[in-house]
């Protein structure tokens, strides 16, 4: 009779478990079509489960102590998922399905197996739990009650486990007791006193007890933060395979809705995503804006997107009604306009990311929303939208004033069929005071290497970086085929770039339009003048430039993996490798100018480019050294601010290098 | 009742540049783009519109190409859109222009009653200001030139409060509807088109409205219909002035040097 009640009690657990598992993961499909490919190349991406999730790469690097305690219950976990389907099966099919069936070359290793899976689990859940109490991470929701029950159902999962056969091994029906350290201890530790008779009483106990915690963990699990469980490594198979999570383009046409303002217009790769966050919080630990106190919680976004799906999924499946607004904030689910807006789109986020969230694609989607579909955008962006659209740069100044930085240098203009090289000067290195000395430097430089080049002058238009990055969508994309048709008339084949964010675009997002340029970043260039002997460089002991501090880019590093050229410039320039700063190449900490902050004010927390400028002013520089226009601007300005000014100087890569030219 | 605004499609100053051999405006190259002020002309409608639910018709005299703002204008939420465009049209002063558009909001009004006519404050190619009074003079609206905020609009008794900026003081001013309001940048700051709008705007209609549709005596409209006459362009000769002082070693000392410079011409007065 027994039997036959935990028969119907397992079926219906399971079954449940199942149910809850349909309910959820349906709401996926609500999504839109995604518009990159999860599914090509699969090699690479099963490699990637290898590598990411079963390795656990992301969880133990990047100096989380507590990855590895991590990796340790991964794998725990993985073992015991085979123990525990046994258990389940044996508990829908009693007697026919056992473990114990296997014949002893099998039976025996596994039962070791498991038993060292279960103390090591047993071990992770205590670490794990001190250190929730002992050591809290950053933010309050690791030590959620949620975290707590499913700590304890794991904990007492293990306790029943060894309960379990620790009774079996004192009543002797256990087969593999000698291949069972840890429950034979127990055995003798805890059973040896206790009457044969009653040692049945106590199996049944514990093989209950150990079935209702699996139960309910199983049940627990899709309603929990531990739903991860379940769609992590799915969402590492489903990665974008390129370095550059370039943003998907839009089609303007009649009818259709732009952006993301409601849980149903992302993709359901995005839904994925919100379902997959293991709330590890890695992201929002490496985030400028959260670090400066702004309001952008890269993790809470990604958990609001997820709750807002479990609100509004059913009503959306039911009649598209929702109940809970995506863009407005206040309430858990709801992602605040503000948030939004202040993210740089540095992608460190992206970088730590153990299951691979876009979060930068997600939140430029939502700003998509706002800017294309409600026009509701902070003031000063009108001001810049209306100037890059008429005067195709930032300020608005007249394009005619373009080319004033060439000044008396020789700089050409870029003749079809003859010039090699464009340089694309961009809008801060034609008309940003400090920039200009840059272009300045780079044409020096070029003329030295004595490589054909000219400049687009008057004609240059801006590349559109901003727009797209701030939800412009629309204007990007008028901009980008404006820019592509003169390209091609002018048969521009070859582009340098001096700004990492041009750099950005026209190698990764105006790919996305069918256009292959070879596009290159001046400090590559530089590189390879120097790899191949073509500049003259008077190789200075490092006198005038003093302690060189280096500083990463995001879009040349992170976002391009540029991270070893500038510093081996800077070695032969100098004689010297650069000082590195703590925060570096992929973890390099954002001068807070990009993704359209650069033109939006910055007014909750502490500025983040000061922020950095101290980190820098730790390794005591006489120079900084940086690659982009907004990383110099940022930096300069940060120095001002803390008044430091007349101790560090900020230069281009270029200037150092232009200053050792012969 | 509608509000009709008028717009203008000028060159963008900031980019014309004066041939210096010859004197005269470089116009070849130069990209045309909605008067600045007028921005503020169509925002401060489009406001009135959600508050009051008045219909919006933006009017512009000019050449073809001002289909663009007008689509721009569409865009931003405008109900219906008239170009005022033809050959007998061109060459027109502010007597010349205030009349053509004085016509076509009558003949607007002949279907909807104009509440209000809203300009902006001047064109930044002739810097006039002279057309919006010169449309509320020929049409015998109350003429409130230089407004910088709206304070209320009373349908029913058919009249408007704005405020006044002069120099220095506020003047509130009711007035009678219908009336001709010039705006002044101040009084508001436009907003950004959707996408939606702004695809919905490529193919709307653009009503063009040339002289056989107004019929005008051709001594009113165009250059003849202009009391004046552009006889030359150049840009003004600028001499350089003195350098007084110091101003990177003791900027004190030049500024109270300037300050009193400037009183002995009598052009500060303190
Ligand atoms: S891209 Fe950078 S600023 Fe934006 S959420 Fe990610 S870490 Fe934060
Ligand atoms: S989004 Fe990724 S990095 Fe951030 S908390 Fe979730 S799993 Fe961790």
């Amino acid at each position: 009779m027994l039997i036959y009640i935990s028969t119907i009690i397992f079926a219906a657990a399971i079954a449940l478990f199942f149910w809850s598992c349909y309910r959820r993961f349906r709401l996926l499909t609500l999504g839109r079509p995604e518009p990159k490919n999860r599914f090509n190349d699969i090699g690479k991406r099963i490699g990637g489960v290898l590598y990411y999730a079963f390795g656990q790469r992301c969880t133990v690097s990047h100096g989380y102590r507590f990855g590895w305690n991590h990796l340790v219950l991964f794998w725990s976990f993985m073992i015991l998922l085979i123990a525990n389907t046994e258990f389940l099966l044996e508990g829908l099919f009693p007697d026919s399905i056992s473990f114990s069936l296997l014949p002893p070359g099998v039976y025996h290793p596994l039962a070791v197996l498991i038993e060292i899976a279960s103390v090591l689990a047993l071990l992770a859940v205590c670490i794990a739990v001190i250190r929730r109490l002992a050591f809290p991470p950053s933010y309050m929701e690791a030590r959620s009650v949620d975290a707590f029950i499913i700590l304890s159902l794991i904990a007492l999962l293990m306790l029943a486990f060894f309960g379990l056969h620790a009774s079996e091994i004192a009543q002797g029906t256990e087969k593999a007791a000698n291949f069972m350290p840890v429950s034979n201890f127990v055995a003798s530790a805890f059973f040896s006193d206790v009457p044969a008779g009653s040692l049945n009483g106590y199996i049944d106990a514990f093989w209950w007890l150990h079935a209702i915690v699996l139960l309910v963990f199983l049940n627990y699990l899709p309603y929990s933060k531990h739903m991860h469980i379940l769609t992590g490594i799915p969402n590492v198979y489903l990665r974008s395979l390129t370095k550059v999570n370039t943003q998907p383009g839009e089609d303007f046409k009649k009818g259709n809705e732009f952006g993301v303002g409601r849980i149903d217009q992302f993709t359901w790769k995005n839904l994925t995503d919100s379902y997959s966050c293991t709330e590890c919080g890695r992201c929002s630990d490496n985030c400028p804006a959260t670090i400066t106190g702004k309001m952008l919680n890269p993790r809470l976004v990604i958990h609001n997107m997820k709750i807002n799906l479990l609100v509004n999924g059913p009503g959306i499946m039911k009649n598209k009604e929702t109940v809970l607004p995506l863009i407005k904030g206040g309430i858990e689910g709801s992602v605040a306009e503000q948030v939004l807006w202040d993210c740089t789109t540095c992608g460190a986020c992206m970088e730590v990311c153990p299951v691979f969230i876009e979060h930068v694609v997600e939140i430029v989607d939502m700003r998509r929303n706002l800017v294309e579909m409600k026009a509701k955008v902070p003031e000063e962006l009108i001001a810049l939208f209306e100037n890059i659209e008429q005067r195709s740069n930032p300020w608005g100044i007249a394009p005619g004033d373009r080319t004033k930085w060439t000044a008396d240098l020789d700089v050409k203009p870029f003749e079809t069929g003859k010039t090699e090289y464009l340089f694309y000067v961009g809008c801060f290195g034609s008309f940003d005071a400090r920039s200009k000395k840059v272009s300045q430097a780079i044409s020096k430089i070029l003329n030295a290497s004595g490589i054909s080049w000219g400049i687009l002058g008057k004609e240059e238009l801006c590349c559109g970086d901003s727009m797209r990055r701030l939800g412009n969508e629309f204007v990007f994309d008028r901009m980008t085929l404006e820019n592509i048709r003169m390209f091609k008339e002018k048969g521009i084949k070859k582009v340098i770039t001096q700004c990492p964010h041009c750099y950005n675009t026209f190698k990764n997002d105006y790919r996305q339009y069918g256009v292959e340029l070879e596009v290159v970043h001046h400090t590559d260039l530089i590189y390879d003048m120097i790899k191949s002997g073509k500049l003259n460089l008077d190789v200075n002991d490092a006198k005038d430039f003093g302690n060189l501090v280096f500083h990463d880019s995001c879009y040349l590093g992170r976002y391009n993996g540029i991270y070893e050229a500038p510093r081996n410039v800077i070695a032969s320039v100098t004689g010297r490798a650069p000082i590195e700063m703590e925060r570096r190449k992929d973890r390099s900490f954002c001068c807070g100018a990009g993704g359209g902050r650069m033109w939006m004010e910055e007014d909750t927390g502490n500025l983040i480019n000061v922020e950095r400028v101290k980190e820098a002013m730790k390794k005591d520089p006489k120079t900084i050294c940086v690659c982009c226009p907004y990383c110099m601007t940022m930096f300069e300005d940060g120095i001002k601010g803390i008044k430091a000014d007349d101790k560090v100087q900020v230069l281009d890569l270029a200037e150092i290098v232009s200053r050792a030219l012969k | 009742m509608l509000i009709v605004t008028c717009v203008k499609q000028v060159p963008d100053t900031t980019q014309v540049k004066v041939d210096p051999v010859t004197g005269t405006l470089i116009r070849e190259g130069v990209p045309f783009i909605i008067n600045p002020f007028d921005t503020y002309a169509l925002e401060e409608s489009l406001r009135l519109k959600e508050k009051y639910g008045f219909r919006v018709a933006v009017i512009s005299m000019g050449p073809p190409n001002t289909e663009v703002t007008l689509r721009k204008a569409l865009s931003l939420g405008a109900d219906e859109v008239i170009l005022l465009s033809d050959r007998a049209f061109g060459g027109a002063d502010t007597l010349a222009t205030s009349m053509v558009l004085a016509e076509a909001i009558k003949k607007l009004g002949k279907k909807d009653e104009v509440a209000m006519v809203i300009c902006g404050r001047q064109t930044i190619d002739g810097d006039t200001a002279q057309v919006g009074p010169g449309i509320a003079t020929r049409l015998g609206y109350s003429q409130l030139t230089l407004v910088d905020h709206i304070e209320n609009v009373d349908l029913n008794a058919k009249k408007i409060r704005v405020r006044r900026r002069l120099e220095g003081r506020h003047e509130l001013v009711e007035a009678p509807l219908p009336a001709m309001i010039a705006v002044l940048r101040e009084i508001n700051r436009p907003r950004y088109p959707t996408v939606p709008m702004r695809i919905f705007a490529q193919d709307a209609p653009v009503i063009l409205w040339n002289n056989k549709e107004m019929g005008l005596r051709e001594d009113t409209i165009g250059l003849k219909g202009s009391a004046t006459q552009v006889r030359k362009i150049f840009s003004p000769h600028r001499e350089k002035g003195e350098i007084i002082g110091d101003g990177v070693k003791d900027p004190q000392a030049s500024a109270r040097l300037l300050v009193e410079r400037l009183k002995e011409k009598n052009i500060l007065i303190l």
